[in-house]
C-alpha cells in the first residue's frame, strides 16, 4: 500500500476506534441543534426559517471538535516527527490527514443533517439543498481548520486558541453556505450565485490549507 | 542605513532613540494642522457637523489595514529572511493595528447612528472590518500563549499571512456587494469624488495618523527589544542561581 493510503486508513481507524470519532461528532451536532429550540422557543415557523443557519452553525462547531487533537496526538507520540522526515511531501501528508478528518467528522454530519433537519421543520427540498451545501462547504471548514491545528500543535491550551483563530477565517464559508441554502429555499437570489462562490471557497482552502499547515508544522518542529 | 545594519538590536535601539523625538514632534505638528483644518472644514450640506467624524474614521480604517499589511511583510521577513527584527516589528504592530481597527469600528458606528439610523448593520464592509479586528485579537492571543518568542513569531507569521486574505476583501467589499457603507470615494479610477475643501484636511489627518502609527510602532518595537533583554537576563539569573 502506498504511504498516503496507509496514512488515510491509519487516521480513520484511530479516529473511529479511539474516542468515538464519527458518533461523537454527530451526537454533538444533535445536542447543539436540540438546544436552539429551548433558546428561541418551539415556534415551528421560526425554526423553519432559521433552520439552515442553525444546522450550518452546528456543523461549524462540530467540525472543530476533534481538530485540536489532529496533529497534537501525533506530536505527543512522536509519529509527527516520522511524518516530517518521511520522503512523502508534508503538504500531501497534511492534506490526507485533512481528508481523513473530514471523512470521519464532516461526512457523518451530512448524513445526519436531513434527519436532524426534521426537528427544525425543514421540508424535503430544504433538506436536500442543505445537505448539498454542507457536502460542498464542510471540506473548506476542515482545511481551514488544519491551519489552526498546525499552529496550535504544541500548545498547552491549544483547543481554545484554535477556536479563536480558526472561527474568524471560516466566516465567508458560513455566509455563503447559509446564503446558498436560503437562496434555494426562499430566494430571491438564484441558487447558483452563492453556491459557486461556496465551491470557490472550498477549492481555494483545499490549496491554501495544506500548504499553510505544512509550513506551520515545519516551523514548529524545528 | 539598510535593513541589515538595523538587524543589530543595539544599533536599532540607538536609531529608535534618535528618531523617536523627531517622529513624535512631527506627529504633534501634523495633528495640530490636521485638527485645525478639520475643525474649519465646511460641513456637509446633508450631514451637517457629523461629517467631521470622517476625519477620525477614514484614517483609522486605513491604519488598521496598514497595520496588518505591515505585519504581513514582517511575517515574510520572519519566514523567508529570518530577519531578527521582523518578529519584533510584527509583534509590536498587532496591538496598535487592533486599536486603530477598534477606533474605526467605534467611530463608524457613532457616525452610522445619526446618518443610517443604526449603530451596526451586517453589510460586507462592516463585517469584514469586524473580522479583521477578530483576527488581530487572535494573533495577539497567539503571541501571548506561546512562551518562546521565536516560536511564537513563526506561528503568528503563518496566521498573519493567511489572514491577509481579508485585506482585499475589506478594500473591495463595497464594489463586490451592495453595501449600506458608501463606495470608494478617495482612491478610485477617475479621481476622488470628494471636494478639495474636505479632501485636503482628510489627507492631512491621514498623514498625522500615519506618523502617530510610526511613532507608536517604533516605541513599541524598542520596548519589545528591552522586554526580551529583561527576559534573557532573568533566565540567565535563574540558571545561575540553580
Amino acid at each position: 500500500m502506498n504511504p498516503l493510503g496507509a496514512l488515510l486508513v491509519r487516521d480513520m481507524r484511530l479516529s473511529i476506534r479511539v474516542g468515538g470519532g464519527a458518533l461523537m461528532g454527530v451526537l454533538f451536532f444533535l445536542v447543539v441543534v436540540t438546544l436552539v429550540p429551548f433558546a428561541v422557543g418551539p415556534d415551528l415557523a421560526l425554526l423553519k426559517k432559521i433552520g439552515p443557519a442553525i444546522l450550518w452553525l452546528a456543523a461549524l462547531l462540530a467540525s472543530l471538535l476533534a481538530l485540536d487533537r489532529l496533529f497534537a496526538t501525533d506530536h505527543e507520540d512522536g509519529s509527527l516527527d516520522l511524518l516530517l522526515m518521511s520522503r512523502t511531501p508534508l503538504e500531501l501528508v497534511v492534506a490526507v490527514k485533512g481528508v481523513a478528518h473530514w471523512l470521519t467528522t464532516g461526512l457523518p454530519l451530512i448524513v445526519a443533517a436531513p434527519l436532524i433537519g426534521l426537528l427544525l421543520n425543514l421540508d424535503p427540498l430544504a433538506e436536500g439543498t442543505l445537505a448539498l451545501t454542507l457536502l460542498v462547504g464542510t471540506p473548506a471548514l476542515t482545511f481551514i481548520g488544519l491551519i489552526g491545528a498546525a499552529i496550535a500543535v504544541a500548545l498547552r491550551r491549544g483547543g481554545l486558541l484554535l477556536a479563536i483563530i480558526v472561527l474568524p477565517l471560516t466566516v465567508p464559508v458560513l455566509i455563503f453556505g447559509v446564503a446558498a441554502a436560503n437562496a434555494a429555499i426562499v430566494g430571491p437570489v438564484p441558487f447558483g450565485t452563492p453556491f459557486t462562490i461556496l465551491c470557490a471557497l472550498t477549492l481555494a482552502s483545499l490549496v491554501i490549507g495544506p500548504f499553510a499547515a505544512a509550513a506551520a508544522l515545519r516551523q514548529e518542529m524545528e | 542605513m539598510t535593513l541589515t545594519e538595523l538587524a543589530n538590536p543595539s544599533r536599532f535601539l540607538a536609531f529608535a532613540n534618535r528618531a523617536l523625538p523627531w517622529l513624535g514632534g512631527m506627529t504633534v505638528i501634523a495633528f495640530a494642522f490636521g485638527l485645525d483644518m478639520a475643525m474649519n472644514a465646511p460641513n456637509d450640506y446633508q450631514q451637517g457637523a457629523t461629517v467631521k467624524i470622517m476625519y477620525l474614521h477614514v484614517p483609522s480604517a486605513w491604519l488598521g489595514m496598514l497595520g496588518w499589511a505591515l505585519m504581513s511583510v514582517a511575517a515574510l521577513g520572519t519566514l523567508v529572511w529570518r530577519h531578527p527584527l521582523a518578529d519584533v516589528a510584527a509583534k509590536a504592530a498587532a496591538p496598535i493595528g487592533a486599536a486603530f481597527t477598534l477606533l474605526c469600528l467605534v467611530t463608524g458606528s457613532l457616525w452610522g447612528r445619526p446618518e443610517w439610523g443604526t449603530y451596526w448593520v451586517w453589510d460586507a464592509r462592516l463585517t469584514s472590518e469586524l473580522v479583521l479586528f477578530l483576527l488581530y485579537l487572535g494573533v495577539i492571543a497567539l503571541w501571548r500563549t506561546v512562551e518562546d518568542p521565536s516560536r511564537a513569531a513563526r506561528a503568528a507569521a503563518i496566521l498573519t499571512l493567511v489572514g491577509a486574505i481579508d485585506l482585499p476583501i475589506i478594500k473591495f467589499s463595497v464594489d463586490w456587494w451592495n453595501t449600506l457603507h458608501q463606495g470608494s470615494s478617495v482612491f478610485r479610477l477617475g479621481g476622488s469624488t470628494i471636494y478639495p475643501t474636505i479632501l485636503i484636511p482628510l489627507l492631512v489627518m491621514a498623514l498625522a495618523f500615519t506618523l502617530l502609527f510610526a511613532t507608536l510602532h517604533l516605541a513599541a518595537m524598542r520596548n519589545e527589544i528591552l522586554r526580551r533583554r529583561v527576559r534573557t537576563f532573568r533566565l540567565m539569573q535563574a540558571s545561575a542561581a540553580s
